[in-house]
């Protein structure tokens, strides 16, 4: 979201006096609050730059804008590991299950997905365990013919651990390198659901152990994204984040206290609704974006 | 997870027990505590000064209250404030003249405009209205057929001319439907559109010209409940780009305490008219705002607590 103000305004007048005014670090604060940073975040990340500025005695509004850059990236993680584990391995394909809540971008993102291995020469194969959603195996599809893979579909309010079971073991069969297995939208305080989900991994391990679970998060999300992260963490052990949507107007700042809190690192960021808008996730040019009116 | 804003105004007040009157700085104390909870609750900041302001000029000029003590007392007046942002004046949907009545809906990708239509067509249809579903997204992988299953569970008509996934005209579509209405006598026409971003020059202006084909009756601006910040910023993009006429707040089954509600409120004017909260077709209510504002401040049980105490 846009601030009222800019952030480079906001750190000229707080330097431009002898006091360290009070106004002038709030704006600093609402830069990041406007970024869905969070509350909590934002008044760690202020007060620690507020210590190290009087510490260092910094003066130049470029040198507390590349503290708080700093401060940001290392909140975001630069040395977590962001590679996808989609090799083949153990005489199998490399399983990954992508989950969220409703309408952030799973599918979507499966099919992107697909076509980025595609380029890489893999043999791809999608499961579509969404048997819920009106038409959602058959958008699963679309996007398997779009990018030239199949997909491995079930029955219409069918068992979505079974399809996903079905799509795995076609994906053995078929020697393919990777099975990307699209799930349906749940609110995650939906226990039910929820448990449905862990079903879900439980099955297709009976294959061998899940490589990656993605969870898709839009960038519009507020403090919610925070509690979904938490509770899909819990049920199926997440093991990356994937931010879409960042090719609108907001900032995705919730991904902070997500990696603060759960240490799982966002590893892609989706651009737009093509087969090639998705791109890894580079922590400096998402603290950027985040500080950028 | 989070503290309730009546826990931590109730440690503000700590001090204050037996007092009984707000003091400036009483009211500056409460002030943060409130901004604190709106912003866990997602209400955008722009809004939440905007808030915060009001509700102070309206402690200052605050009688005593008798029954309640501080925390309860500025509970009730942050309370009351939320309530008259979200309830604007409410209103129904408004109903053509010379049918068909026309709703179009519009909003960012993924918000629930889809499901909403076949929400909408049941609840009309439940109503004895004859609605008809315009399947208007030639975008999005296989919006059309997800309309089509919607509307055949909601036991309504879909006027799906083009294939969709990139072929057809959505204008001509939208266009298309009301002849096809009229010829077939439907009363009313849901038209779906695609998922668009408010940045998005391009399809902003298909939406305009979608609206300007059909001349719409009501344009709803379908609002994911869980959004954060930006629901001012793309509020204000829609307003602009297509404008609308009331608001619909999607996925609130969900644990979100739905700030973006006052947001949008509060910056455009236009009410919340319904509540979509869950993924069947029968999930669908007109929207409450005393329910939202509880909501949102997450203390239900605490406003139960004001009333029986106004009361006694
Ligand atoms: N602008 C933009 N739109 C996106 C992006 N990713 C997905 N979308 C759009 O968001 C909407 C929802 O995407 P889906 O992939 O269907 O989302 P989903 O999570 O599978 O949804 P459910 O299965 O219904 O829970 C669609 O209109 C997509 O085209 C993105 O990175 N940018
Ligand atoms: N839990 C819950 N899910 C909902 C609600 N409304 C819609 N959904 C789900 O949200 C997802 C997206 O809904 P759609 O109706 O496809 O959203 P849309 O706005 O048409 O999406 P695009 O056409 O891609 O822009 C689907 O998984 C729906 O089932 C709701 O009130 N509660
Ligand atoms: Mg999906
Ligand atoms: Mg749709």
């Amino acid at each position: 979201a846009r601030s009222q103000t800019s952030l480079g305004r906001g750190l000229l007048a707080l330097l431009s006096r002898d006091h360290l005014d009070e106004d002038a670090w709030e704006e600093v604060e609402d830069v990041l609050l406007s970024a869905d940073v969070g509350v909590r975040p934002t008044q760690e990340l202020v007060e620690r730059l507020r210590t190290r500025v009087q510490v260092l005695g910094t003066r130049s509004p470029q040198e507390v804008r590349d503290l708080l850059r700093e401060e940001l990236v290392a909140l975001v993680g630069p040395d977590l590991d962001r590679s996808l584990r989609t090799a083949r391995h153990d005489g199998r394909p490399a399983v990954v299950l992508v989950v969220g809540v409703n309408g952030t971008g799973k599918t979507t993102t499966v099919g992107k997905l697909a076509r980025v291995l595609v380029a890489e020469d893999k043999d791809v194969l999608l499961g579509a365990a969404d048997t819920f959603r009106a038409a959602a195996a058959d958008q699963l599809q679309t996007w398997g013919e779009r990018v030239g893979v199949p997909t491995v579909r079930g029955p219409e309010g069918g068992d979505p651990a079974s399809v996903a079971f079905e799509a795995v073991k076609a994906g053995i069969e078929a020697e393919a390198d990777v099975v990307l297995v699209d799930t349906a939208g749940r609110l995650q305080n939906k226990a039910g659901l929820m448990d449905e989900l862990g079903k879900v991994k439980r099955v297709v391990e009976k294959h061998g152990p899940v490589d990656e679970v993605l969870l898709v998060l839009d960038a519009t999300t507020g403090q919610n994204g925070l509690v979904q992260a938490r509770v899909f963490a819990e049920v199926v052990e997440v093991t990356g984040i994937v931010l879409t949507k960042l090719d609108g107007t907001a900032k995705g700042g919730i991904v902070v206290a997500v990696q603060r809190e759960l240490g799982v690192p966002v590893k892609l960021v989706g651009l737009g609704e093509g087969a090639d808008d998705l791109a890894p996730f580079e922590p400096g040019a998402f603290v950027d974006a985040l500080l950028a009116d | 997870m989070f503290d309730t804003l009546h826990d931590r105004l109730a440690a503000t007040f700590r001090d204050l027990r037996g007092k009984g009157r707000l003091s400036d700085a009483d009211i500056d104390a409460t002030a943060r505590e409130i901004r604190v909870a709106l912003l866990e609750a997602d209400v955008a900041l722009p809004v939440v000064k905007a808030f915060i302001a009001a509700v102070k000029e309206r402690a200052r000029g605050a009688e005593v209250s008798q029954a309640l003590n501080p925390a309860q007392q500025v509970v009730k007046i942050v309370n009351d404030e939320l309530v008259r942002i979200l309830g604007g004046e409410t209103r129904r949907l408004r109903f053509a003249k010379n049918p068909p009545t026309v709703v179009m809906l519009a909003g960012l990708q993924g918000a629930g405009k889809t499901t909403l239509a076949g929400k909408l067509a049941l609840w009309l249809r439940e109503q004895g209205h004859q609605p008809l579903l315009v399947a208007a997204d030639l975008q999005r992988p296989n919006a059309v057929n997800q309309l089509q299953v919607v509307g055949e569970r909601a036991g309504v008509s879909v006027y799906a001319p083009e294939p969709g996934n990139g072929v057809g005209d959505p204008v001509a579509v939208a266009r298309g439907s009301l002849e096809h209405a009229r010829a077939k006598q439907y009363d009313v026409v849901v038209v779906d559109t695609a998922g668009r971003l408010g940045i998005d020059a391009d399809l902003m202006q298909q939406a305009a010209d979608i609206r300007d084909a059909v001349q719409p009756d009501e344009v709803l601006f379908v609002l994911d409940a869980m959004i954060g910040q930006d629901a001012v910023v793309t509020a204000q993009a829609f307003l602009d780009g297509v404008g609308f006429d009331g608001v619909v707040l999607t996925k609130l089954d969900g644990d979100a305490r739905g700030g973006a509600a006052l947001s949008v409120a509060q910056l455009t004017g236009r009410s919340v008219m319904f509540a979509s909260n869950g993924e069947k077709l029968q999930d669908f209510d007109v929207f409450h705002p005393e329910r939202m504002a509880s909501r949102i401040l997450g203390m239900g049980d605490v406003l139960t607590l004001i009333e029986q105490a106004e009361k006694t």
